[in-house]
């Protein structure tokens, strides 16, 4: 699939600042960060700022953005629907929560748990980004049990790591308690990038040129002729393949930065002690964020999509 | 509006595409745009047409197959005509943010409106048959019509009221009817020459059949035999040529 930077850049950016908002709100709401007024104006204006831009961003790839008002409506049929008008209300809950600890000076009891439903509905925003992917039969590579939980992850990952560096530099709250979430969950995501980039190898396939022509009665299918000369849309958006030619190479990368330099550094702070923790954690969230955006490029790139078959892929 | 029809009645419109007559002429795709680029999804928009990349947007696309059967040494080269199969269970309808995307009640045809479309694609992605493609200029989805807006024309006369790559095809490869109706002539047809819907494992439920090619003939693999000229006749032929002929032959 065609790698769109748009889609790139919505997924990874608002799925970290969903996720700085669910940290945002448990830790609040469960007392291991005070309700510091110039911590949350940025801590609140960064998860903001990221959830936006990221929205604003799918409205890019667009061919009429300024139809776009009308993806909301389809809510009971369309996971993209359902996740524009979930992404609308969780402002809702979060807004208040913000608002809760910004101008009341409170992130606990009633406002906390105005918060925790807030991070609820932010879990639930990605959770449907993710099945938008998930839902589609015809693409077997985002149509599995990973992607879903790959997206909540990852968004829980990446927010932890703001959260923490967020930390390091007001030197507030528990950080303890960052670090040993960002470690865990560095190691989660990482792990289960592993198992999906096994299962989209290994898992049989779910059609074939035969099962796509019919032809299978007379033997192995191959084209012998194209339709069309050059490409057309369905070679451009579907077709894509610069990026199996590098897989291997780019998996490592993403692998390696995405997953395991950032717990590296993360675990070393807890060795290496506080006086290091800024640093440390800037660069465990520059590394992680320069993995996100390749494991989210692959994600896309990788996925092959079934109307190949009709051009010359064999399985998919 | 994206929800498939709660109430769709039994009537299922749909081609009938035999693989056994297609040549590969692609006649079906050129009247296709040739109707479709005035019709209801107008234009067909061509980007760079007389470039050296030239792109645009079609409703039918012919591909040609070989099938070897490298065991039994046989191979056969199939003509293979790919456009809208309009699905009864069409995910390009359910996956629409905006409720542009939809099947009619009334016949099961697939449609767009592209006054309300986005053009976000996800419709493309969710097609396991390549039937959408993007209009660059417009920034819409555009889709096979089954000609709409000639099946139902009491304009025109009766027998051109069917889809223009049906009324086009100079083999008669393709056939439109109600698939609905087990004793419509396509049904007929499907059954007798066991047509079949292609990937049936992607759930789609695709209503238009492909009918495969029948098996060759016995014998078939040998070359007729050489034609050779003998003509013995002299009809026509003038006087001196007749006895010059008598004699040679004598």
């Amino acid at each position: 699939m065609h790698p769109a930077k748009s889609v790139i850049y919505f997924t990874t950016a608002s799925g970290a600042g969903y996720g700085l908002m669910v940290w945002l709100a448990v830790m609040g709401a469960f007392g291991f960060l005070p309700a510091d007024r110039t911590f949350g104006i940025i801590g609140f204006g960064l998860a903001f700022f990221l959830i936006i831009s990221g929205l604003l961003s799918s409205t890019g790839h667009l061919g009429r953005p300024e139809r776009a008002w009308r993806a909301l409506s389809q809510w009971r049929s369309s996971w993209l629907s359902r996740e524009g008008v979930s992404a609308i209300l969780t402002f809702g809950p979060t807004g208040l929560y913000a608002l809760g600890w910004v101008v009341l000076g409170q992130n606990a009891g009633l406002v906390g748990l105005i918060g925790l439903v807030g991070a609820l509905m932010c879990l639930i925003t990605v959770y449907f980004t993710s099945m938008i992917y998930a839902s589609l039969k015809a693409i077997p590579a985002w149509r599995n049990r990973w992607t879903s939980l790959g997206y909540l992850l990852m968004a829980l990952m990446s927010g932890a790591l703001i959260m923490l560096a967020l930390q390091a530099v007001f030197g507030l709250g528990l950080i303890t308690v960052t670090i040993k979430i960002s470690v865990a969950l560095l190691g989660l995501s990482g792990v289960l990038k592993l198992a999906y980039w096994r299962a989209i190898q290994t898992d049989p396939p779910r059609s074939t040129a035969e099962s796509a022509t019919g032809l299978g009665r007379f033997g192995m299918v191959r084209m012998i002729e194209s339709p069309h000369g050059e490409d057309n849309y369905l070679l451009k958006e579907m077709g894509y393949k610069v990026a199996r030619k590098h897989a291997g190479k780019l998996r490592r990368i993403a692998l390696v930065t995405g997953f395991i330099l950032p717990m590296a550094m993360v675990a070393a702070i807890m060795v290496l002690g506080l006086p290091y923790v800024a640093a440390l954690s800037f660069l465990a969230l520059i590394s992680a964020g320069i993995g996100l955006v390749v494991e989210r490029w692959l994600f896309f790139a990788e996925a092959k999509h079934v109307v190949t078959l009709y051009y010359g892929n064999s399985k998919v | 509006m994206t929800r498939l029809p709660q109430n769709p009645s039994k009537v299922k419109l749909g081609l009938v595409i035999d693989l056994d007559i297609c040549v590969g002429c692609h006649a079906c795709a050129v009247n296709c745009k040739e109707w479709n680029t005035s019709g209801k999804m107008a234009p067909l928009t061509d980007i760079d047409p007389y470039g050296a990349k030239p792109d645009g947007v079609w409703f039918n696309r012919i591909h040609t197959y070989e099938a070897v059967d490298e065991v039994a040494g046989t191979s056969r080269t199939v003509h293979f005509p790919r456009s809208c199969l309009h699905c009864d269970d069409a995910p390009c309808v359910t996956v629409c943010p905006t409720g542009a995307s939809y099947k009619r009640e009334e016949d099961g045809i697939v449609l767009i409106n592209t006054d309300i479309c986005i053009g976000c694609k996800l419709c493309s992605w969710a097609c396991p048959y390549g039937a959408r493609e993007y209009d660059e200029d417009e920034g819409v989805m555009k889709k096979c019509t089954l000609c709409v807006d000639k099946i139902y024309n009491e304009n025109l006369p009766p027998e051109s009221r069917v889809p223009a790559c049906v009324s086009t095809c100079p083999a008669g490869a393709r056939s439109f009817g109600d698939l609905g109706d087990p004793d419509s002539d396509v049904s007929k047809l499907v059954a007798a020459r066991d047509g079949y819907a292609l990937m049936p494992e992607q759930g789609t439920k695709p209503v238009n059949r492909y009918l495969p090619p029948r098996p060759k003939k016995v014998g078939d693999a040998v070359a007729p035999r050489l034609l050779e000229h003998h003509d013995d006749s002299n009809d026509g032929a003038g006087l001196l040529a007749r006895w010059v002929d008598k004699v040679l032959s004598a």
